[in-house]
Order: C-alpha cells, then structure tokens, then sequence
C-alpha cells in the first residue's frame, strides 16, 4: 500500500509515493534522485546517510520516509546557497577532508548540526559529534581541520 | 536492509494511539533508534506502526521534590537540559550525552529506550540507582510502576500491548547528594559491556546499579558492599566479552561511579 508523502527538500515542497517502510534514505535517493546520502553500512553505525530533519542531523537510514512528513530535508545538494560551495564543503576540499568521497556527506551534514549549536567547537568537541560518521579513507584529522576551518570561516562570515 | 511490509499510522493523540494499537500485532514507533533497527533485520514484523512522535510528552520539569521527565525527550535534550545539571541529577545528563552519537540522540527517546528494554540500556541503570518510577498510560487509565517492577527480562517489559509510556518520574535525591554514571563501551557499537551508576545521599548511602552485564539491569543490594554483591551477582558474557571481563569491568565502573558521585555530592555541601 501506497501513501502520500508530502515534505520540504532543499527548499522545495515535494510530494512523492512511499510504502509504510520506506526508509528515508531510500526515498531521497530513488524518489527524488538525491543520491548524496549515502547507504553505507545500513545499519545506523556509519553515518554516511546523514541528512538534516528540522536542521538536526539523522541517519536517515533508521528513519521511515513517513515519520519525516511535513518536516524541512536538507540533503549535500542543498547546503550550499546557490551554484557555490558551502564554507564546510569549501574546507573539506582545502584541508583534504574526503578521499574517496562516500562518507563526505554524511560528515558535512554532522557537522553542519555541530556549527549551529557551537560556532566555535575545540576538536574534542568535533571528534565528539563525528562519532557517528566513520571514514575508511583520510583518516580522521584531516575531517577534524576541515571542521576547525569551516567553523572559523563561518564566523567570518557572519561577523 | 528493508523492514517487511507494514501499514503506518500518525496517532494525533493519546486515544488515537490507544485505539490504533487495538490491532494484534501493533507496535508503538517514537523515535525509531532501537525499533528501526530490529525491523530492518526482520526480527520484529509488526502489522501496524503507531507512530507517537506527535504527542508531545517532551517536557522536563522540576515539581517539587519530583524530576519529570516525558516520554518521548530525546537523548539530546536530556544532555543539553539545565534541570538535570545539579549534582544529584547529573547521572542522567551524562548517560544522555553518552547514548550512540549525535544523530541517534537526535531522534532517540528515554521512553523508547525503556520500552525496548535492552539488556545493555544505559539509562536502565540510571533510573535505576535514582528509584525512579515509570509512568504508564492506557485507555484503562494510568498506573505507575517502578523499574523493577517494569522490567521483565531481556527486552521484555510489563508494559501491555495498548499501553504507553508517557513519563520518568524520579525523586529529587536530597540535597548534598551526587550522582554518576560510568561505562565501559563496546568500541564499535557503542553499547556497554559494563556500566554503572550511583547515587551517593549526604549521610553516606548510596545506591547503586548495573548494566550490561547480565539478563537486565540490576540493582545492588542497598547496604551490601559492591565487590561482594557483583561477586554473587549472575553475570552473562558473549563473544565480545567473557563473563568474568564483564564482573571486573562492573566492579571497576561501579568503584568509578561511586567516587564521581561521592564527589559532585561533596560539591554541592
């Protein structure tokens, strides 16, 4: 059984068909072609799935489509404004944050949730809220200086 | 990994929810951290998912000599709360900031968690150590039971099929009293292979539980020393760690908790 499914991606209201287990990640992916959140391990342990529900970040992997009706999605493709990068995608590709590039979204969205509680976080705080983003490449400084960078970049930005 | 065909509805309200779960074989959904997970595996195949998250039941209050805690507040909230932040409370606090990682704790909730009863629960062993009672709603009307008396087993509770938790009520320990809870995590799945929490009083008592480590939760005998009460306890290992890791690693964290909580108590005199 189909049902309605009306919610907010990046900005646009959208209205799309799901079952009632439906897994968010699967229909930003295969319903509205958003195919930056990732499935990694499925099993709500590597983070790379991660998108914003009301601007907190979750592993939309262990979240069903219709428990985010009528709430505000933010996917990799929307954080930027316009054609640009956003500061944390800009210091990711600075710092050498992503190798391959699989887990990137995942912690780009975390840490967007990071910034907007704590402009200014010390890296224990980072490597806190990134624990549930695991990278297989980088290793995990390079994450930890992209976030640093992005948060100084933020505060730049709206001084 | 995808659940197996389930019918999903939004309960607007208590009744609503109450009515929705008539159905044999219909399962409460919070915030879906524990149950989206053994849906995904197929362990559970409900026919029907109730999901609750619009009720409210959020709020966390101090009233009186009563901490208030709804059911459906998330890990998140409770970390960041300012009402659990006095020493004698501060177990809690820290138990939620310590639950999965911040994308769970954005969803997770404490009545979530409870309901589902996991044998390695940290705040099992919190609300344990505060002797808090679980407050239960059905269309029969509500009762409250204490967390002995709600836990059954290993992910079996007392709750029936068309009840829900709605809130945590603990009592505010007395004043010069502190509280702490300390694990030992799995490093991979974040679980504890053994954690503790205490509540140490002004005059010295305290009152201890564990988790982790066996069938449920448990509390030590009040009074009795936790060496000999850990020594005598029915302790479970599995192949992530043996029976006797987990009794000295319980031994070692219920001694860590004691003494953080021996010494917020201290702070606060």
């Amino acid at each position: 059984m189909r049902e309605a499914l009306s919610l907010v991606v990046n900005g646009e209201p959208r209205t799309l068909e799901v079952e009632g287990r439906t897994l968010l990640v699967h229909a930003l992916r295969d319903s509205l072609g958003l195919t930056g959140a990732h499935v990694g391990c499925d099993t709500s342990q590597c983070g790379a799935c991660t998108v914003l529900v009301d601007g907190r970040a979750v592993k939309s992997c262990t979240v069903l489509a219709l428990q985010a009706a009528g709430s505000e999605i933010t996917t990799i493709e929307g954080l930027a404004a316009g054609d640009g990068l956003h500061p944390l995608q800009q210091a990711f590709v600075e710092h050498h944050g992503l190798q391959c590039g699989f887990c990137t979204p995942g912690m780009i969205l975390t840490a967007s949730d990071l910034l907007s509680r704590d402009p200014d976080p010390d890296d224990e705080t980072i490597r806190r809220s990134l624990r549930g983003n695991y990278c297989r490449c980088t290793g995990y400084q390079p994450v930890v200086d992209s976030v640093r960078a992005a948060a100084a970049a933020l505060r730049e930005g709206a001084a | 990994m995808i659940p197996a065909p389930v019918r999903y509805v939004r309960a607007s309200s208590l009744d609503d929810a109450f009515e929705a779960l008539a159905e044999p074989d219909a399962k409460a959904l919070a915030g879906g951290q524990s149950l989206l997970p053994v849906l995904k595996l197929r362990i559970v195949r409900p026919s029907l998912l109730v999901d609750i998250g619009d009720l409210g039941l959020a709020e966390i209050e101090v009233a009186g000599d009563e901490l208030r805690i709804g059911a459906l507040t998330t890990w998140d909230a409770l970390a960041s709360a300012t009402e659990l932040r006095r020493p004698a409370l501060a177990a809690l606090g820290e138990c939620a900031a310590d639950v999965g990682d911040l994308q769970v704790r954005n969803r997770g909730t404490i009545g979530g968690s409870l309901a589902h009863a996991d044998p390695a629960s940290d705040v099992l062993a919190v609300v344990l150590a505060l002797g808090a009672r679980l407050e239960l709603r059905s269309q029969s009307g509500a009762r409250s039971l204490s967390v002995q008396e709600f836990l059954v087993g290993p992910f079996t509770t007392a709750l029936g099929p068309q009840e829900l938790i709605t809130a945590v009520v603990a009592p505010i320990p007395e004043p010069g009293s502190g509280s702490a809870y300390v694990s030992v995590e799995h490093p991979a799945s974040g679980f504890a292979l053994a954690g503790a929490a205490a509540l140490v009083r002004p005059d010295g008592t305290s009152s201890v539980a564990v988790t982790g480590v066996g069938a449920t939760a448990f509390s030590l005998p009040d009074g009795e020393d936790p060496p000999a009460a850990l020594a005598e306890a029915e302790i479970y290992g599995d192949r992530f760690a043996s029976d006797e890791y987990r009794r000295h690693a319980a031994g070692v964290v219920v001694g860590r908790a004691l003494e953080l909580a021996r010494r917020r108590a201290e702070e606060d005199r």
